[in-house]
């Protein structure tokens, strides 16, 4: 019982940085119908460019806000040369540039900071919390704590930014109808722009953390791949869905994988999320929380 | 001027209704088959054949899987490889475990093995739609391969999981150069591709037209969406089952499962949308770019340095190509999201009027 528990909170904690990257392309997907494909390679680039920094000698107090406005930068130069001249065009032709972009990206990122893998220090060490060790006898990373405690404040506050400010408002606006946001006055160029930097924001904080953990290295690009099936189950839509789904998710990989793997030969991992979240989508296929799909003729 | 069709009448139904309906096509179809069948091999090296023109007629019969599923039943994709690796692997096994198996059986074969599993994994697309199916589609691809790599029958219980493909022979003659490999390939691919131009022009095609353009309209004037679709399922993990098989006998002759990754579904999935959704000629032109620009890159950055003297930090290259290569893909997206077939019917409608105002 102890031991299912220690592997059900270990899924749960690791569900969470998995909805850290779905986060970020739920914000745009919800946003401008994009589904942005390069949000793995923004979460390398974020991470690569921080480390990158911090490596020169900057402190990191110095080095994420200057990686933050280097996001922001690129936020811009993404929608003024990638999505301005393809407004309009067929969701597939956004799908792919956004996968043109991931090659663009990491190869920037790499060219920029060489290919070799760097280690990143934020300060919180990977060990057993000592309290829950000595009462319940349940193994929990004390950094997957505090990434779990991070990522609830993004949500948090990522929850109250869409709800509560102007500019939260507008995307609102924005993601129900492009025609009818701009016609009230919405700068639609604009709130892109905003869209994209709190997905470089996202993806800096999910790179951080993902960094830290793993190393920053290229197979940081495949933590996208993670998020895909934490979106469908989810819903493309929805900021809760992506928590939601990446601690179903998170768990029933884990479990599935201690439980179930060795008697299949184990590396279940790989497919057991995208298997689980397929048969989600038989019974809902617009996602958990995704919104209802009404077809007319 | 050059392209003009004033003054070739169609008198009848079966003129009116062939492939190319216009002379200048029927000619400069037949200049292409003359020059890929009889001038390509008299003049190309072993080496044009075995890196350029072999992976380039593979990745468009797999491109033409793909674009039959996508561009014309409009259901994206991301597990064309996964259907690849199929095709490989079920025909291995056939040529390893039935006697004097001849080797287009086992490809048609392995095809329908590729087909059998589509139809399994396009049972989803009953009910899922767009961006949700093709990342469903994800697990096709990680499922399968996956499957490869775990159960060792398929592999023949190679340690590594790596076949080597058998020779491709047909009634005694060995295809075992790179030129008569080039010319196998060249004729399933052009029976194939004319195949599917029928296919696509025919009831079959028109029903998947209507399907991928509203299949809730589609479903009310009579087209049965089930049936549909997992035809359109079927038939295209046939074409790429297909191609990955000559891509494991004609190509590369050791495979192993992990080969076919998801790069290379995204690779295939560039070509289509490069070359043109719903175009079978699309298909060809997207594989062709695709295969040639790491090629042509290749050998820029080769001439830069050699060349010009221009010192590039070792593993920089290999970057700056990348970058490269994703800054042409969101280039040509954004100059025509329509795909370069479409930069075909612009320059076939110029022509028309070349060299006269109008």
């Amino acid at each position: 019982m102890q031991f299912f528990l220690e592997v059900l909170l270990g899924g749960l904690l690791s569900g969470i940085m998995y909805s850290l990257v779905a986060l970020g392309f739920v914000l745009i997907y919800k946003a401008s119908g994009v589904f942005n494909f390069a949000q793995g390679a923004m979460v390398f680039f974020a991470a690569l460019t921080a480390v990158g920094l911090h490596d020169m000698g900057l402190s990191l107090w110095l080095a994420v806000p200057l990686t933050m406005a280097i996001m922001i930068v690129l936020a811009v130069a993404i929608e003024k040369i990638v999505l301005r001249p393809l407004v309009n065009q067929a969701e597939i032709t956004l799908f792919m540039v956004t996968i043109g972009l991931t090659f663009f990206i990491e190869g920037l990122a790499q060219a920029i900071w060489g290919a070799s893998v760097r280690k990143l220090e934020l300060g919180i060490e990977d060990v057993p919390l000592e309290f829950l060790l000595d009462n319940a006898g349940i193994a929990i990373s004390q950094f997957d704590l505090v990434a779990a405690g991070i990522a609830f404040v993004l949500v948090a506050a990522l929850a109250i930014f869409f709800s509560k400010t102007k500019v939260g408002r507008a995307l609102r606006a924005v993601a129900d109808d492009h025609q009818a946001a701009l016609s009230i006055g919405i700068p639609l160029q604009q709130i892109w722009v905003i869209v994209w930097g709190v997905a470089g924001f996202v993806a800096l904080v999910a790179g951080l953390l993902w960094g830290a953990r793993n190393g920053v290295q290229f197979a940081l690009t495949f933590v996208a791949l993670k998020a895909l099936p934490v979106l469908i189950l989810g819903g493309f839509t929805s900021v809760p869905g992506a928590i939601v789904g990446g601690l179903i998710i998170g768990a029933s990989e884990k479990l599935a994988e201690v439980f179930l793997g060795p008697y299949v030969g184990g590396g279940i991992e790989g497919w057991f999320p995208y298997v689980l979240a397929l048969l989600f989508l038989l019974v809902r296929p617009e996602g958990l929380f995704g919104e209802k799909i009404i077809r007319r003729i | 001027m050059f392209y003009r069709e004033a003054g070739q009448f169609k008198a009848t139904y079966a003129e009116d209704s062939q492939i190319f309906p216009i002379r200048q096509d029927r000619i400069g179809m037949a200049i292409i088959l003359l020059v890929a069948f009889v001038a390509v091999p008299l003049f190309a090296s072993p080496y044009y054949f075995s890196a350029i023109l072999i992976p380039f007629l593979i990745f468009a019969l797999a491109t033409l899987g793909l674009n039959i599923l996508t561009g014309y039943a409009g259901q994206l994709s991301l597990g064309t490889a996964a259907f690849m690796a199929v095709g490989a692997f079920a025909s291995y096994n056939f040529m390893l475990r039935i006697d004097g198996m001849p080797i287009l059986i086992a490809f048609m074969l392995s095809g329908l093995c590729a087909a059998a599993v589509g139809i399994v994994f396009g049972l989803p697309s009953l009910r899922i739609r767009g961006f949700y199916l093709a990342a469903s589609t994800l697990a096709t691809q990680f499922f399968i391969v996956w499957c490869l790599t775990k159960i060792g029958w398929f592999t023949n219980y190679s340690s590594s999981g790596v076949i080597t493909a058998q020779q491709i022979e047909i009634l005694g003659y060995a295809f075992d150069t790179p030129m008569s490999k080039y010319l196998f390939v060249l004729i399933v691919v052009s029976v194939m591709a004319l195949l599917a131009k029928n296919m696509v022009r025919s009831n079959t095609g028109r029903s998947w037209m209507a399907i991928r353009d509203m299949d809730m309209a589609a479903e009310v004037i009579g087209f049965r969406p089930m049936r549909t679709k997992l035809l359109a399922f079927a038939v295209s993990s046939f074409y790429c089952g297909v191609a990955g098989a000559l891509y494991a006998y004609a190509y590369l002759g050791t495979v192993e499962p992990e080969g076919f990754s998801i790069e290379m579904s995204f690779r295939i999935l560039f070509m289509v949308i490069i070359g043109g959704i719903g175009s079978v000629l699309g298909s060809f032109l997207g594989s062709a770019f695709i295969v040639l620009l790491p090629t042509a890159l290749n050998v820029m950055f080769h001439f830069l340095e050699k060349d010009l003297g221009l010192e590039l930090p070792s593993g920089i290259s290999s970057s700056v190509e990348l970058m490269v290569f994703g800054a042409l893909i969101i280039f040509f997206l954004i100059v025509e999201p329509h795909g370069l077939a479409r930069l075909w019917q612009i320059g076939k409608e110029k022509l028309r009027l070349w060299p006269f105002p109008h």
